[in-house]
Formats: structure tokens, sequence, C-alpha cells
């Protein structure tokens, strides 16, 4: 049986744990600033540490790909603009535990050779953006930031930067438009952001989970991550549970944990109902059912199975929920969403919208699951940036296992569900 | 209508210290937009100008930015801004009720305020606080757990006047104003109020601890 690991949220529960005197004195960035930089990248790379924004990149292999001796100035940018539907764990993190992230983003600086980095975070969080802001100002006040951090001879400025609405702008070279002031578009690649990011300067672009797992890999020795986790996905992750489930909540385990475990520890779906469909990833990766439930949540293995493990953003629906009704709010999203860049995300997130509210309305045809699985796989791997792709997972995984649920709407000319079923209190 | 002497000079102190954070000006564009709206309650023309002028850019470049975000407001908004999140979690585990009640009971839609300009509606996307369904924001703080009643008596009370604490904040809720100032990067000082986690945010910590769950001790470490 895996059991839960608390490191991230471990001080959640203590009244100041977003203080310093709540944290700790920051152990971890005194003992890396004594070290050669090119050690810290080793040791994040022998952690195995993958991004925990939803694409699992080694984090240590991105911080080893900016060029050294360059003359150019290098950037860190904490990607804190968690929108994707179904993910909640940056911003319980940084409300609860804003040291860790600026602790994690002093050690990743002084790796690459930056002395500028800023936390974009999306604006909607007010209470977030004003915990990691006093964060950033104790750090400085005591001398963790600013000049001579240490007495190393190391400098760092930190600048707390709020987004203002566009979940395109959690794709990070959007996000690098965005901190330029400019529209949040996503930028053609290469060149990628090591070579050519903030103003054009080499960057790093990390979520903040990833950089906030820093210090206790410094502290703890790259051995310690590595011995949890899978082979190829090592250390813990948030896994957030939320919907249908009896005690929805931040659950910081291994990866490689099951859905099974998770929910018996969150005593389960709500009573009197049963597991229907569930995201392991949010809302961008393909939805699984019960018979998925004995998957390890790893990246390797949630891949093998059709989906990804993205932001372990496990949002989780019973036999109340009308999964066409499901897809076709996703839908919205994206279609709201979508920056206007390229066609196929532009155009093609719009008429998928139009499809699904007939077919949800049970006006609709045949004809129409042939319709949007046409339009969803011209926009998957043609469109700019993954947010097309991403609107296609809901699609695509809906009409494979829930075929028969998009052809009742038709045939009885309506949607078979009651919506009031399957709210909190409708199950009272 | 162009701001007063007194207005545009606290204006322009506050947009040279946004200016400063930045190795390159123009990244002060967005903070700035925030800025106008903390003392206009919406990206105004004269705000636009503003900010063309302080970076250097032209007005076509400032409104091409401004109308990219959904939180600048393109005309005058209400003194509190009450999103119903709407996305599917939060749909299906209730806010479509809690919007529709809602917005039957204020008699506004999207994007529409009041006439008494205390209250804009809006229909929100995902605000991360899932585990919390269904969420509503005022002025970007949260509100969790909410029922169709507790929303029309939160907005109630918004209207009378009564003092609103979100369940995960300040003690006071401030304005629409008040909050656009935070987000330029001007600290009101509350960052100390309010939980550090709560409800849901807890769960996986308190069964860890209910277990003597922990992660594993480095080697060589004492405890």
């Amino acid at each position: 049986m895996t059991t839960l690991t608390p490191v991230l949220t471990r001080n959640w529960d203590r009244a100041d744990s977003f203080t310093i005197d709540g944290y700790g004195e920051y152990a971890a960035a005194k003992k890396a600033l004594g070290m050669d930089p090119d050690a810290v990248i080793q040791t994040v790379k022998d952690s195995g540490l993958r991004g925990r924004g939803g694409a699992g990149f080694p984090t240590g292999m991105k911080w080893g790909f900016i060029p050294q001796g360059d003359g150019k100035p290098h950037y860190l940018v904490v990607n804190a603009d968690e929108s994707e539907p179904g993910t909640c764990k940056d911003i319980p993190l940084m409300m609860a535990n804003p040291h860790a992230l600026v602790e994690g983003v002093i050690i990743a600086s002084y790796a690459i050779r930056a002395n500028h980095a800023f936390i974009y975070i999306r604006g909607e969080v007010l209470h977030v953006i004003r915990r990691v802001q006093a964060a950033v100002r104790e750090a400085y006040e005591r001398g963790y930031l600013g000049s001579n951090i240490f007495g190393s001879g190391y400098d760092l400025e930190l600048v707390v930067h709020s987004g203002a609405g566009a979940y395109i702008c959690g794709e990070e070279t959007a996000l690098l438009d965005s901190l330029e002031g400019h529209r949040g578009q996503p930028r053609l690649k290469p060149p990628f952001p090591a070579v050519a990011g903030l103003y054009a300067c080499p960057t790093v672009i990390n979520n903040v989970e990833s950089i906030a797992s820093v210090p206790s890999i410094v502290a703890n020795g790259a051995d310690w991550f590595a011995g949890m986790g899978t082979e190829k996905s090592k250390g813990f992750g948030i896994f957030s549970l939320s919907g249908h489930v009896t005690r929805p909540g931040q659950y910081e385990a291994p990866l490689g944990i099951t859905l099974r475990e998770l929910l018996d520890m969150a005593g389960g779906i709500r009573e009197g109902h049963q597991l229907k469909f569930w995201t392991p990833g949010g809302s961008s990766t393909p939805i699984f059912t019960a018979e998925h439930l004995d998957v390890p949540l790893d990246f390797e293995s949630v891949g093998a199975k059709g989906s990804m493990l993205g932001t372990r953003a496990l949002q989780i629906f019973d036999e109340t929920t009308c999964v066409v009704r499901a897809v076709l709010r996703w839908t919205e999203f994206y279609a709201h969403e979508s920056c206007g860049k390229c066609t196929p995300c532009r155009e093609g997130t719009f008429w998928l919208k139009q499809v699904l509210k007939r077919l949800e309305k049970g006006q609709g045809s045949e004809e129409d699951l042939a319709t949007i699985t046409d339009i969803a796989d011209n926009i998957l791997g043609r469109s700019f940036c993954a947010l097309g792709d991403g609107a296609t997972s809901p699609i695509h995984s809906s009409v494979k296992l829930f075929r028969d649920e998009y052809l009742k709407h038709f045939e009885i000319g309506g949607c078979p569900f009651d919506p009031a079923a399957s709210t909190v209190w409708g199950s009272k | 209508m162009t701001y007063s002497p007194e207005v545009r000079e606290r204006l322009e102190t506050d947009a040279k210290e946004i200016i400063g954070r930045y190795p390159k000006p123009r990244s002060a564009l967005l903070p700035l937009l925030h800025l106008v709206q903390s003392v206009d309650g919406y990206v105004s023309d004269d705000g636009q100008e503003f900010c063309a002028e302080m970076l250097g850019l032209s007005k076509a470049e400032v409104v091409g930015v401004a109308t990219f975000y959904t939180m600048y407001k393109r005309k005058p908004a209400g003194e509190y801004n009450v999103g119903v999140c709407i996305n599917t979690l939060c749909a299906v585990m209730g806010g479509d009720q809690i919007w529709e009640e809602l917005s039957e009971h204020v008699g506004v839609g999207h994007d529409e305020t009041t006439e008494d300009g205390k209250i804009t509606l809006e229909r929100l996307e995902c605000n991360a606080a899932c585990d919390f369904a269904p969420v509503m924001m005022v002025n970007w703080e949260f509100f969790d757990n909410q029922t169709p009643e507790s929303a029309k008596q939160l907005v109630d009370d918004l209207r009378a006047g009564k003092e609103v604490a979100p369940t995960r904040g300040p003690r006071r809720l401030c304005t629409f104003k008040e909050a656009s100032r935070v987000l330029a990067g001007f600290p009101d000082g509350q960052a100390g109020e309010g939980p550090s986690a709560a409800g849901p945010s807890l769960e996986g910590l308190k069964i860890a601890k209910a277990n003597g769950w922990e992660a594993p001790k480095a080697e060589g470490s004492e405890k």
C-alpha cells in the first residue's frame, strides 16, 4: 500500500506556515549557494525531478540547457498561472507555504546564473498574491534576496507579477509575451526559451510545485527524492481530488499511487453513488473510467493507458453526471480561452462548441459525432500550442468511451440526466 | 474627463515605481492597467492613454493588450465583482444552479452591473479551488462551498453594506479598486490575515498525521 508523504504540505496546519518563522531559515538555499552552480544542477538532474506543471520535462535537464558564459542576462520565470480546469495545487501551496517557492527560486536562479527572477501569478487569486508578496518582502528583509545573499557575492532580484485573466498565459511562451507587456500569445519554437526567452535572453520557466520541491532535494539529497515514486517518475507530488468524492482535497503522495488508493483515503465516492469518469490531470487529459482505478499515477503508466498524468488534477464524476454536458462545458472553456493566433484552434474550438451545444440539447445526429471527431483530428497536432491539443482530449476520449450516451441524447431528444442530482445538495 | 493634477501626480509616482521593477519598461503594462483600475474602477480611456504615455507606446498598442485579458473591465464595474465558477466541475456540483438563481435574484447577467453600482456579475472559468466546489469569487477572494442560498445572501449583504469575509482571505472584503491596487504590486498589509489553509487543503495532511505517515528520512539525518 502506498502511503502519503507530506513534504510541501507538511506545515500547512501551522497558523504561521506562510511566514519565515513558520517555514524555517532557508538552510537549503544557504547550502546551495555554497556549492558550485553546476553541482546544484547535477543534484536536481540526479533526483529525477520532472516538471510538475503537466508536461513532465526533466527539471535539471531544462536548467542544463541554459548556455553559460554567453554574456547575456539569464532569467528564471515561475509559472504560477494555475488555470487548467481541475488543477488546484499551486494556489493552496502558495497561500500556505510561499517560502518553499521563494527558497526554490533562489536555488534555481543561482544554478542557472540568473540575477533576476519573476513569479507570474494569475491575477484572480488576491490573497495568494498577498502571501507571495509578503514572503518575498520577508526574504528581502532577512537578506535572502537582494545583494550578496548569505555573503556569497550572489545577487538576486525577485518580482511578483500578477496576470490579468488568460488561461493561455500558462503556456510558457505566451507567459513570456504577457510578461513583456503584450497579448499573451504563444511563440513559435524553436528558438526555445533556454536560448531566447524573456527579452530574447536565456530563460528557464518552471511550475510552482517544481521549484518548491527543489529546497527539499538540496536539503535531503537527490537519492532521498529519487527513493520515492517509480523508476521514471520519481519523487512526490500533490494529488488534487475534487468532485463527487467524500473528502475532496490535497493529498501529497509518491508518484505511482493509484486512484483506488487515493479514494480509499478520501472516503470513496460520495455515499450511495459510483464512479463514472475522471480526469487524471486536468481537463486537457483524456478521461478515464472505473476501469482505470488501478493505473499507477505516474507519467509512463497513465500515458500507456492513453491519457496523461498532467497536473494530477483528479476531477471525479459519479453516475449522475452527463458526460456530454461535462465535455460541452470544457469545450466552451477552450473556445473562450483560445488566443486566436492559429486557425485550427480558433475556428475548431468554436465549431466544436456549436455542435456540442446541439448534441446536448438532443438536436444532433450520429453524423455530428463524426463531425466533432473530424474537427478534433484537425486541431490535434496542427495547432500552434498545447491549448488546441488539450481541447481535443475530452472530445476524443468521451466519444470513444461514452458513444452510447451521446446517441441517447438525440434518441430521446434531450439530456437523459437531471442536473439537480449531481449537485452537492442534490444528493441529500 | 482628464485626471486632476493630484491624481495624475499620484499615478505617475506609482507608475514610475512599477516600471522600475522591470529590466524593460513595457513589462510594466499589465500592472499599470491594474493600477488604472484601482483609480477608475475600469480601464478608462484616460487610463489607457496614461499607460501609453508612461511607456512610450501608442494607445492602440495599449488597447490591444487591455482587450486581451478578461480582468480588465471595459466599462465602469461594480464595487464588488461577483463571479460564479461555471467550468465543468463547479457547474456540475451546483455552480450552474447558483448562477441561474443568483442572476435572477440580482437581475443582471454576465458582465452586467446593478444600477446602484454595487455588483457586477460574472461567469467565471476555473479558479483553482476545485476541491471547494462550488466556488465563487468576490473581488478575487475565495468564497468556498457555496449554495444558491449562501450566494444570494452574500450579494444581499454586500448591497446592504454589511461586512463580509471571504472563507480563505482577510477579515474584511476589499473593494474592486482596492483589490486592483494589490494586483498592481502595492500590498495592503493584509497578507497575515486568514488561515494558512483550510478544509480540503488539509485533508491529506490530516490523514497522514492520523496514520503516522511521513516522507522517508534523509540518510544521515537526525530525526
